[in-house]
């Protein structure tokens, strides 16, 4: 019905009209997104008028450290929930692919098979979940919770349950040190960043796993091969997760099956919070982006201030709530 | 056969129903007596949905009266139906499925002591329906979808009978029931009318309505053509009734054929899909548009989504200028230059929330990028060419295809494979929810398709744009090609004739 009423509306209007240079949605987004980078800034101020030290160069870094992992891990989260999907494994995968390039053995080959290795088991496991998912026709949220289950088990097993020290020097020198004055960890988030952008906005990969999200049955009568995509989505969010245990891997030196705790929940967080829509087809890597800091931001304030952790989470569940409702409220607004 | 009996139940007087640049319902009349089974015939369009819609409650009539039992009545919505009587049992069954069959018909009104659901009751109560309604053996705690096709149906008219309805409006029940259950439900529907309940029968198949119902009520552009006719009325007579329609969209002549004999780019040869057609074999040429008649469940659509690979053939081929397919390959399909426009414009055609530029550029990812980097501005350029060339207001490509009317939604879905220059064009309802100014613009647009070499298959329900449009059509009915003959050898109401007593005419 609203479609019809939608419809004789738009025949009234000038044949002659000259077209919006941009499209609704675009607005929308933009909207969406002034509001965001209003909250942190408005979050930054709130750190630095409870303590000055927050926008030091120091806390920006050990800040900007701190999100790197979780960044990582949220590219490839925002690729899965725009293809319309969910990885709940994204933690076990980290957990599994930090223990096993840790490992005595793995150690030995010197710090570029360490890196090698990270790499392969995340893509392997990603790869896991995609097959099962596209040709298995199991649906993502029991796949990835397997996943979330058994990689996390492998890792124990793997590690004993011990805390694995890296003793390679080069991994530690090199992952831990500064590039042109910026820490690498940093320049790895950028540089994941940058390429996702450019993977998702300009590539016919991005566009395939849009389509997929907006309507696979479509997507599939356009003759792309879904299922083959879908694996490889998943593949990509587990190889993200291969970098992310290399990062948390030369943060702590040292890889154990309790990394990534809690990464499938906070990457999530920040997709939805940076207004990716959790039905697929419709997101931003630039919102993901904003979503990690503002989440970042917001444990430096408590932990700069010996804030509780209870209140610190209290304070994140409104912070989703509040960009959930903000999402459907400015999409309701622009729909009438 | 029941005897009705002169108590009218119902009177429906000058109902109107308007939805924005449609008149779906222009004046209709019916009345319907109590125990009698009172058929509805009519076209695709003729407007039958929208009364029983607007019987059931789920529509308000603009204008008219509606009468029951003696007294005037509003019907605000299906429950207010419901409670005074009203019960429909739809085409697609709406039942919920890892219910019980008592759960089910007591869904909303669940027997309660105390706000404690009473199972015992609901259980007796349920059993007691299946045995009036004949079938005893079907256990109330059993799960509704493990009953069979014609077991759910029973569980649907036993939730009517559980609101002790009047009146139950059945809409094409026998569509999804083989010949033996189909007796079992007109054996069920004759109790019922013996025990006075009226049923208003939604069928195309004349003989059914032969065999059960009392008097039929033809329909035409959402107007009561002739009502209280007797069910023996013969067929000639119903099918004039009902062809005649008024066409509102003038269809553009073809002054030369534009058919090349001797280039057949499609060739289907005993194509069968268990349960949905059998053995269908024809060709299409190079500028040929070949229409697919018959009614809905007839098998089309099905035919038309296994040529393209979107179904996997269980036996058969599919051949385009000389390559045999690969079935149930899409990609192979699109490759060889075949493209679909899917009957359901928006859950199968279209990415509603995103741009119509990258809608049209679907298909043909590949063509429209460099190492995997997409061309943007060759996109847009080609998008906005083929949008003015379609004629799309407004021809933005950057524009969300949301927000573009139905016939310019329709026009993005054939623009993708305009962009790509393909072979075979297969139309699916090309023109459902479509107003009449866009349709005229389709219709021309495939015309100019077919005059560019393209193949044509188009598959309507709208039987003058059928005839109107193709060179030829084909005409099935329930998963088989019945005839293949010139569309202008063939006339509404021979091909009317043919979709609903299956009769094999001689032309």
């Amino acid at each position: 019905m609203s479609d019809v009423t939608e419809k004789s509306t738009l025949d009234e209007r000038p044949a002659v009209q000259t077209a919006p240079a941009k499209s609704t949605s675009g607005l929308r987004m933009d909207i969406r997104l002034t509001i965001l980078i209003g909250v942190l800034v408005a979050l930054c101020v709130v750190g630095y008028a409870l303590n000055p030290a927050f926008l030091g160069e120091t806390n920006i870094s050990i800040m900007l450290r701190l999100a790197a992992a979780i960044g990582v891990v949220s590219v490839g989260m925002t690729f899965v929930i725009i293809s319309g999907g969910i990885d709940l494994s994204v933690g076990s995968m980290v957990a599994l692919s930090s223990v096993w390039m840790t490992t005595l053995a793995t150690q030995e080959y010197g710090p570029w098979v360490m890196v090698l290795c990270a790499l392969l088991v995340g893509l392997g496991a990603g790869l896991i979940n995609g097959v099962l998912i596209a040709y298995g026709k199991v649906v993502p949220f029991i796949a990835t919770l397997a996943m979330y289950a058994s990689a996390r088990g492998l890792a124990e097993r793997l590690s004993e349950r011990q805390t694995q020290v890296v003793r390679e020097q080069g991994f530690s020198d090199f992952f831990r040190g500064d590039l042109i004055g910026i820490p690498v960890l940093i320049w790895m988030l950028a540089v994941v960043f940058a390429v996702g952008w450019v993977l998702l906005n300009r590539t016919t990969f991005g566009r395939r796993t849009f389509a997929i999200g907006g309507n696979a049955e479509a997507a599939r009568l356009a003759g792309i091969n879904v299922k083959l995509h879908t694996a490889m989505v998943y593949g990509l969010a587990g190889l993200l997760c291969g970098v992310a245990a290399i990062m948390v891997v030369a943060r702590t030196t040292s890889g154990a099956s309790t990394n990534g705790m809690f990464y499938e929940l906070d990457a999530i967080a920040a997709v939805v919070i940076g207004g990716t829509l959790l039905s697929g087809g419709r997101g931003t890597l630039i919102g993901t982006l904003i979503g990690v800091l503002i989440f970042t931001v917001v444990n430096s304030i408590f932990t700069q201030n010996n804030l509780e952790t209870d209140i610190q989470n209290i304070a994140k569940g409104v912070i989703i709530v509040g960009a959930v409702l903000l999402q459907t409220l400015t999409s309701r607004r622009a729909k009438t | 056969m029941s005897e009705p009996t002169d108590e009218v139940l119902l009177t429906m007087s000058g109902i109107v129903k308007t939805f924005p640049g449609v008149r779906a319902l222009d004046g209709v009349d019916l009345e319907v007596r109590a125990g009698e089974v009172h058929c509805l015939l009519g076209q695709n369009g003729a407007g039958k949905s929208t009364l029983i819609k607007v019987l059931s409650g789920a529509h308000q009539p603009d204008e008219g009266h509606i009468i029951w039992r003696g007294r005037p009545t509003t019907l605000n919505s299906p429950v207010a139906a419901l409670r005074i009587g009203i019960a429909t049992m739809y085409q697609e069954l709406d039942l919920v499925d890892g219910l019980s069959v008592a759960e089910n018909i007591f869904l909303g009104h669940e027997p309660a002591t105390f706000g404690f659901s009473n199972r015992r009751a609901a259980r007796n109560q349920t059993r007691e329906l299946m045995r009036r309604l004949g079938h005893p053996e079907i256990p109330p705690g059993r799960e509704v979808a493990l009953l069979s096709a014609a077991g759910q149906q029973l569980v649907s008219m036993a939730r009517a009978l559980a609101h002790d309805a009047r009146l139950i409006i059945m809409d094409e029940p026998t569509a999804a029931l083989a010949a033996d259950e189909v007796d079992n439900l007109f054996r069920v529907v004759e109790d019922l009318t013996n025990d006075g309940v009226a049923v208003v029968y939604i069928s195309h198949r004349l003989e059914e309505i032969r065999r059960i119902g009392d008097r039929v009520t033809v329909l035409k552009d959402g107007r009561t053509v002739a009502t209280n006719l007797p069910a023996d009325t013969p067929t000639g007579d119903l099918v004039n009734l009902m062809s005649g329609r008024m066409v509102e969209t003038v269809f553009p002549l073809r002054e030369v054929s534009t058919v090349d004999e001797g280039n057949e780019v499609l060739r289907v040869e005993g194509l069968s899909r268990k349960g949905e057609f059998e053995n269908v074999s024809f060709s299409v040429h190079a500028g040929e548009i070949v229409g697919l008649a018959g009614l809905v469940g007839a098998g089309r659509s099905e035919v038309l989504e296994t040529v393209y690979g979107a179904r996997k053939s269980d036996a058969g081929s599919v051949w385009v200028n000389g390559k045999r397919m690969r079935p149930g390959s899409v990609t192979s399909a699109v490759a060889a230059g075949v493209g679909l426009a899917p009957e359901e414009r928006k859950s199968q055609g279209l990415l509603l929330d995103q741009s119509v530029a990258n809608n049209v550029t679907l298909a043909s990812l590949p063509e429209y990028s460099t190492f995997g980097f997409t061309d943007r501005s060759k996109e847009l350029k080609d998008s906005r060419a083929t949008l003015e060339r379609l004629d799309m207001r407004p021809a933005d490509p950057r524009r969300l295809v949301r927000t573009f009317s139905g016939g310019n939604q329709q026009k993005a879905v054939v623009a993708r494979w305009l962009v790509r220059d393909c072979k075979v064009l297969l139309l699916d309802e090309p023109t459902r929810g479509v107003d009449v100014g866009a349709r005229a613009e389709l219709y021309r647009l495939i015309h100019e398709l077919a005059a560019a070499g393209v193949a044509v298959v188009l598959v309507s329900s709208e039987v003058p744009e059928v005839l109107g449009l193709s060179d030829r059509v084909l005409v099935m009915r329930e998963g088989r090609l019945l005839t293949e003959a010139a569309a202008k050898d063939l006339t509404e109401a021979s091909i009317l004739d043919m979709v609903m007593e299956g009769s094999e005419v001689v032309v």
